[in-house]
């Protein structure tokens, strides 16, 4: 059945409504596959036009240290998704060869290396902030921080900082 | 299905107002569909357009952003700088295309 409407809706972009949302998501794993789901997410917020934030405090200063961050690494060893006997994933070279194969995978479908996303989201107005007691743990100064890292801040920064956010921990 | 007058002609849109027959759009149509949400075409907003119709064309997919900033040559920022706030949805409506599929 086709309905003829004299005026065309027009789609409510909510424009309004999404600047009062408002986004951040803990990243603090350093491992490969866990430093995507915070990037996804805060590239599809960015998107909706939700303000967002990323807090990169413990492993997942890897994602911000310049050093490391384009090299994080996928290892297989005690994960049970993987469908692999376990003796078999501890052997020489496996986290080189499953970290190699995500990131074709990763390539594959034409999503972006980890700095590259990092660029993309600040680009799409994310902002990046480092945890000050990880920086103290691990003697990491601003200079060894990706330059996009606004700020290395305290955790009672970021509880000031989500006020009114939703708070996703990855 | 449902036909809605635009510019004095029928378009088939979704409940949203998205064209989905991406066949009848024109350039005249993106002017309007444009100024339904409060944007005035400029050049830049013609190249992302276009890009995003005939990149549609091709793949048969709606470009997300980072499409667009790979392939067609509109970086994140520019885009959000074109359609304020939610850039590749508004792009699509105005491109008369669906919105975007993609997760990234």
């Amino acid at each position: 059945m086709t309905t003829t409407l004299a005026t065309a809706p027009i789609p409510n972009f909510d424009d309004g409504a999404a600047t009062t949302r408002k986004l951040c998501i803990i990243c603090s794993k350093g491992s490969l596959d866990m430093a995507y789901p915070g990037l996804v997410l805060a590239n599809a917020a960015l998107g909706e036009g939700v303000e967002t934030h990323l807090f990169f405090t413990f492993w997942g200063f890897d994602m911000i240290n310049k050093e490391t961050m384009a090299h994080l690494k996928f290892t297989p060893v005690g994960n049970p998704a993987t469908h692999m006997p376990p003796w078999l994933m501890g052997l020489p070279g496996m986290t080189a060869f499953a970290t190699h194969m995500m990131k074709k995978q990763i390539e594959g479908i034409d999503v972006p290396d980890v700095p590259e996303f990092l660029e993309m989201i600040t680009d799409a107005g994310g902002h990046l902030w480092a945890c000050r007691m990880s920086a103290d743990m691990m003697h990491i100064g601003e200079d060894q921080l990706y330059e996009r890292v606004e700020g290395i801040i305290s955790a009672a920064d970021f509880i000031e900082l989500s006020e009114g956010a939703q708070t996703i921990f990855v | 299905m449902t036909v809605a007058v635009i510019e004095g002609r029928d378009v088939h849109v979704d409940a949203e107002g998205f064209l989905t027959d991406p066949t009848e759009w024109d350039e005249a149509l993106a002017e309007t569909l444009a100024s339904n949400i409060g944007i005035g075409l400029t050049d830049r907003h013609w190249s992302a357009i276009r890009f995003a119709r005939s990149d549609h064309a091709a793949t048969g997919e709606t470009p997300t952003l980072r499409r667009m900033a790979a392939a067609g040559g509109v970086s994140t920022k520019e885009m959000f700088a074109l359609f304020p706030m939610k850039p590749a949805k508004k792009m699509a409506y105005v491109a008369g295309l669906p919105k975007p599929v993609g997760c990234v």
